[in-house]
């Protein structure tokens, strides 16, 4: 593991730079080829409001995609996330326009831990909502 | 509906190997518009010490999602699989998953729940490569909603 960030530099409340990630209809058919996730309620409007939800909705795994690059991002090196879990509570809505929805990130150090480790907690908003919930990372720094 | 209790702590054999490719891993990182060379550039990858490109953290859900499908769409489960969505994730890595690895995924169901007409799931699958070193494990919890009242 190669991170480009020093233990000794960070401190608990250190933020990392934030991102916003936009998510069109188009976003979420090329993540479901990607994905092999083709699970109709994240691109057949139709069914999903048939199934009770507002519109299609992305999938929690783009989201919880999208979140981690503010943390691979700031390390340099993906290979140091050492662990990584959300909650998914609110779905991200993805309007069928062109602009779609947008999901913003923000994430801060929320412990120092052994072996040069550190949690990081992530905040992901979409809409006024918060579509993630214990959203944390543990990464490996150098 | 209820779901079938007996379903808990059973575990399902390996999967038959997922070899990952460096175009899957750079068709991924496309998907969600990730740029980071490590994923698509060796010699990036080589730079941070791995010996070949290594996939984004959230990759390897494809292949466990794909071996707990197997478990939680089991009629005699009885989850409705068409109103399910995903609950919880988590991962915990002993390295990140790389091109040429081939993953096999031991899946089993740790939890089997109704919570206020939801039916809920927990199911762990554990990845190891073609030598049995431990790559990463993940956990899903899949919710099947209760129908809204008529």
């Amino acid at each position: 593991m190669a991170a480009q960030i020093k233990y000794a530099d960070v401190e608990v409340g250190t933020e990392l730079p934030a991102a916003s990630f936009p998510v069109t209809r188009a976003s979420l058919v090329q993540y479901a080829g990607a994905s092999g996730d083709f699970n109709p309620i994240h691109w057949n409007e139709k069914f999903a409001k048939e199934v009770g939800l507002p519109d299609v909705i992305a999938h929690g795994m783009f989201t919880m995609a999208e979140a981690i690059r503010v943390v691979t991002d700031w390390v340099g090196d993906p290979g140091a996330v050492v662990e990584y879990g959300v909650r998914f509570t609110k779905p991200v809505v993805v309007p069928n326009d062109e602009q779609g929805g947008l999901i913003e990130v923000t994430a801060k150090v929320a412990a120092k831990l052994d072996d040069n480790r550190v949690r990081v907690d992530l905040t992901a908003m979409s809409a006024g909502q918060k579509v993630l919930g214990m959203s944390r990372a543990v990464v490996a720094l150098a | 509906m209820a779901l079938d209790q007996s379903f808990v702590g059973r575990s399902y054999p390996p999967t038959d190997p997922y070899e990952v490719g460096r175009e899957k891993i750079r068709e991924f990182a496309v998907a969600v518009g990730d740029a980071n060379p490590v994923y698509t550039d060796p010699e990036a990858a080589k730079a941070y010490g791995h010996s070949d490109v290594i996939a984004p953290p959230t990759f390897v859900f494809a292949i466990t999602f794909k071996a707990a499908g197997e478990v939680v769409q089991d009629p005699q489960l009885g989850l409705d699989y068409t109103r399910v969505v995903h609950g919880d994730q988590k991962f915990a890595y002993s390295r990140p998953v790389r091109a040429g690895d081939r993953l096999s995924v031991t899946s089993t169901i740790e939890a089997v729940k109704s919570l206020a007409g939801n039916d809920i799931i927990d199911v762990r699958g554990e990845v190891h490569d073609e030598t049995g070193e431990h790559v990463v494990t993940a956990w899903t919890k899949l919710v099947s909603r209760a129908p809204e009242e008529a």
